[in-house]
């Protein structure tokens, strides 16, 4: 009895922080044995380099949480780093650029939202969708090459620092704050989860199923366009092939972070520890020169260790 | 007589609760053996290690005078047993053949052997297939034949033990009435049925034996049904005297509240008017698809109307939508609390609170989780609702407290009218009893309170008045002093 006591306590202990234990052991490993890890240098170089998957996991948190999916956050990327080099080049404007930036990421998310969440199309087909549509517009504004950025005040944005930290990195923590809070504290993050936990539920205790999920989408492809914007001022240019694979990154980030995939699940703390590990794993790799090729098998092999303790946590 | 299954000592403890203590009796071969007792009073879990769901803590089980220890569902079967639970393990896409040889399908090298599986499914159990295709996809077929094939696949492994799980709780009469002749034909033919019910005039024509359990414990095994009345039963199942479980208390009504106009929609057929009254419970009666679901559901919106017309205290309103619906006072508790009720992996709190959460806000957004808890709190309390704590998974409570905690979702808003779907399906006579005094608190507070029930006796027990529904429209209304079962029925029942 005592001992399905402690082993029932050790299981709780788990399934609330057993990511963090386990980060926690992976940074101590990593700053004991690999050179150069814990360094200022190298701990801002890993931070910056998680900032594009962690303010688009803050989002896409919600969309997994209500059981959709969005495979379009890479193109999105793509498209409104683009759209906002244009409008600047164009306009002269560096508010007017990140604005339409923004809004264009909006744009796509409004679209998927239609779809999803309006039309209750399959979320899988109709992102995979919209995210050949958005790469294929972003070639067509760009011609298919960067569109180089005139206006250097616009590089402060992504390149500048405050107290010595870059300003993604301070974007970043903003942006994980304030999910955190919609998804904690208010109406509209209970209500995300209760419709990925039980839609039919939901909807007959009241809750507008499909404002909510639409709302969800918009507000991904809100903060995706913002991302793109972002990443655009760190590359000082909008590229059309930017942001390959990034939403598979982001996903990945999100069940690292103990996302359901199946909805009704989520956690920011668990969501932040997710993009840490996914960030860290890739810093190491860099830093003992592992080869690109291996690097792709390590990731795929993490991802697969963290599914399968999801499901040890589910069998409890 | 022979014991041909035998429970000795059994006891099967979770940390925290003991679901099974110390269980000891003996089921005779070709006996039809009752299982009856509360939700939580041990029948499911002696099931699920029949079923080698479970193992037991302690304590043996013996087939035929052997000892059996099962640690996997297919060594249970393979020793020829086979439990059919409510929710039935059928593949939907597949066919009712490829269904009924699921894991034994025949192959001639390796391929299917298609000509094989359906003349094995023929063969065997013809009897059981009666007007089904075995070609045909079971996505199609009804529930009652559904469970057929599930007798049909225990038929297959020649099981000698069949337990049933609640098997005519959403079957419709005549889906029954087949049922039971088949178990009859299954003693016949020398099989052991174990049979679980909350309904106690189901133990009474079909059981040879019966068995009661209370808080994990036997209570009483009767082996002759001569000697047992159904209010003995229920005595020993609750160990205590309920005289009445409606308990009903007259009640005078008020000026109408919510009428019904010529509505028309999905499944339903002809238009449906109706009103109630202030403090007033109407029961729905109806067998299994005669539109009582459809009915409610579209009253909340939760189906588009085709045409009607809904007014609330006088004024027309328009509902689209279960948000609509509730901003008009209407609540909907659903029929199926697992898919359209509950959030079973969220807290019993979170359940509570879903509907109500903008009365508790900090600045006009922020969720106040502290009043958040003490308004659950507070509900937990009043409607009795079993559970450690509101922090308590609600898929871990019982089917009555988990209705009582949908129940508990409106209560902390100010609806006026009640629709509650087949609210005391499949839970406990205590619990139903709850539901009955919360129903009949809603009505004296000037509330009006409809409920939809294939349960005669409690229909006619609980209800001021009674609408009755066949083939998706009215049949007739009956006021409470004029009903009786045989004039209810025979308006149900499908002329002719």
């Amino acid at each position: 009895m005592n001992r399905e006591y402690l082993s029932r306590a050790l299981i709780r202990l788990w399934i609330n922080s057993g990511m963090v234990a386990v980060y926690i052991v992976m940074f101590a490993l990593f700053s004991l044995f690999v050179p150069y890890f814990f360094t200022v240098r190298n701990m801002i170089g890993l931070a910056l380099s998680i900032t594009t998957i962690g303010m688009i996991a803050s989002t896409m948190l919600f969309v997994l949480a209500a059981g959709d999916l969005d495979l379009s956050v890479g193109s999105t990327v793509a498209f409104t780093g683009i759209i906002a080099a244009v409008v600047m080049n164009r306009t002269g404007s560096i508010p007017l650029g990140i604005l339409s930036g923004v809004l264009a990421g909006g744009l796509v998310g409004w679209l998927n939202g239609t779809l999803v969440a309006l039309w209750k199309l399959n979320p899988l087909i109709s992102t995979l969708a919209t995210m050949q549509i958005v790469r294929g517009a972003g070639m067509i504004v760009s011609n298919g090459a960067a569109v180089g950025i005139t206006l250097p005040g616009f590089f402060v944005l992504g390149c500048g620092t405050v107290l010595g930290i870059p300003n993604p990195i301070w974007f970043t923590l903003v942006i994980f704050i304030i999910f955190g809070i919609l998804l904690n504290n208010t109406i509209y993050g209970k209500n995300i989860l209760a419709i990925g936990g039980n839609r039919e539920a939901a909807r007959l205790a009241g809750i507008n199923v499909e404002l909510t999920k639409n709302a969800a989408f918009i507000l991904q492809g809100v903060v995706t366009g913002f991302a793109g914007v972002i990443l655009a001022s760190r590359m000082t240019s909008g590229q059309p092939n930017a942001a390959l694979g990034l939403e598979l990154d982001v996903i990945a980030a999100c069940v690292l972070g103990g996302v359901s995939l199946t909805g009704g699940v989520a956690t920011i703390q668990g969501l932040f520890i997710g993009v840490l590990i996914m960030g860290t794993v890739q810093d190491v790799l860099n830093l003992m020169n592992v080869q690109t090729f291996y690097q792709y098998v390590v990731r795929g092999a993490i991802l697969v260790a963290a599914i399968v303790l999801d499901r040890m946590k589910q069998r409890k | 007589m022979e014991s041909y299954l035998e429970f000795r000592d059994l006891t099967k403890t979770f940390p925290g609760v003991t679901a099974l203590d110390r269980v000891s009796f003996g089921v005779s071969r070709a006996t039809i053996h009752g299982l009856v007792g509360e939700n939580g009073a041990g029948k499911s879990t002696l099931l699920k290690i029949l079923s080698g769901a479970f193992r037991p803590t302690a304590g043996d089980l013996l087939i035929g005078g052997k000892k059996k220890i099962f640690t996997r569902t297919r060594d249970a079967l393979k020793a020829g047993i086979a439990v059919i639970y409510q929710e039935l393990n059928l593949v939907p896409e597949m066919t009712v053949a490829e269904n009924l040889l699921l894991g034994q399908w025949p192959r001639r090298f390796i391929l299917l052997n298609k000509k094989e599986m359906t003349h094995r499914a023929e063969s065997q159990i013809r009897d059981l297939l009666e007007d089904m295709d075995p070609g045909g996809k079971v996505r199609h077929l009804p529930i009652g034949q559904r469970q057929m094939i599930e007798i049909g696949k225990a038929l297959l492994h020649d099981a000698g033990v069949i337990a049933f799980d609640e098997p005519t709780s959403s079957l419709s009469r005549k889906e029954t009435g087949r049922l039971f002749e088949i178990i009859k034909t299954l003693r016949r033919r020398g099989r052991t049925v174990l049979y679980v019910s909350h309904r106690l005039e189901e133990i009474f024509s079909l059981c040879d034996a019966v068995t009661v359990f209370r808080d994990g414990r036997r209570i009483e095994t009767f082996t002759d049904m001569k000697e047992v009345t159904p209010d003995l039963l229920i005595r020993r199942m609750v160990g205590r005297e309920i005289r009445d479980i409606y308990d009903y208390r007259p009640r005078n009504g008020g000026e109408p509240l919510l009428e019904v106009k010529n509505l028309r929609g999905p499944g339903l057929k002809g238009d449906i008017s109706f009103s109630v009254a202030r403090g007033e419970i109407l029961g729905i009666f109806g067998l299994g698809g005669a539109g009582r679901t459809e009915l409610l559901k579209l009253i909340f919106g939760a189906e588009k109307p085709a045409a009607g017309e809904i007014s609330v205290a006088g004024r027309t309103v328009v509902i689209g939508s279960p948000v609509s619906a509730i901003r008009h006072g209407l609540c909907l508790c659903p029929e199926d609390r697992k898919t359209e009720g509950i959030l079973a992996e969220a807290s019993v709190n979170e359940n509570i609170n879903i509907s109500c959460r903008r009365h508790f806000l900090k600045a006009g957004i922020f969720l106040d989780k502290r009043k958040e808890r003490e308004n659950a709190g507070r509900l937990i309390v009043r409607l009795k609702i079993h559970t450690p704590s509101g922090e308590e998974t609600m898929g871990n409570l019982s089917g009555g407290n988990q209705q009582k905690a949908v129940l508990a979702r409106w209560l902390s808003e100010n609806m006026a009218v009640f629709l509650l779907d087949e609210p005391t399906r499949g839970i406990d006579v205590g619990a139903k009893h709850e539901i009955y005094r919360i129903m009949y608190r809603l009505a004296e507070e000037g509330k009006s309170v409809i409920f939809a029930s294939s349960d005669l006796p409690e229909v006619m027990g609980v209800a001021d008045r009674i609408l009755v529904m066949r083939n998706g429209g009215i049949a007739g209304k009956v006021a409470r002093q004029d009903a009786s079962e045989e004039r209810l029925l025979s308006m149900a029942l499908p002329a002719g």
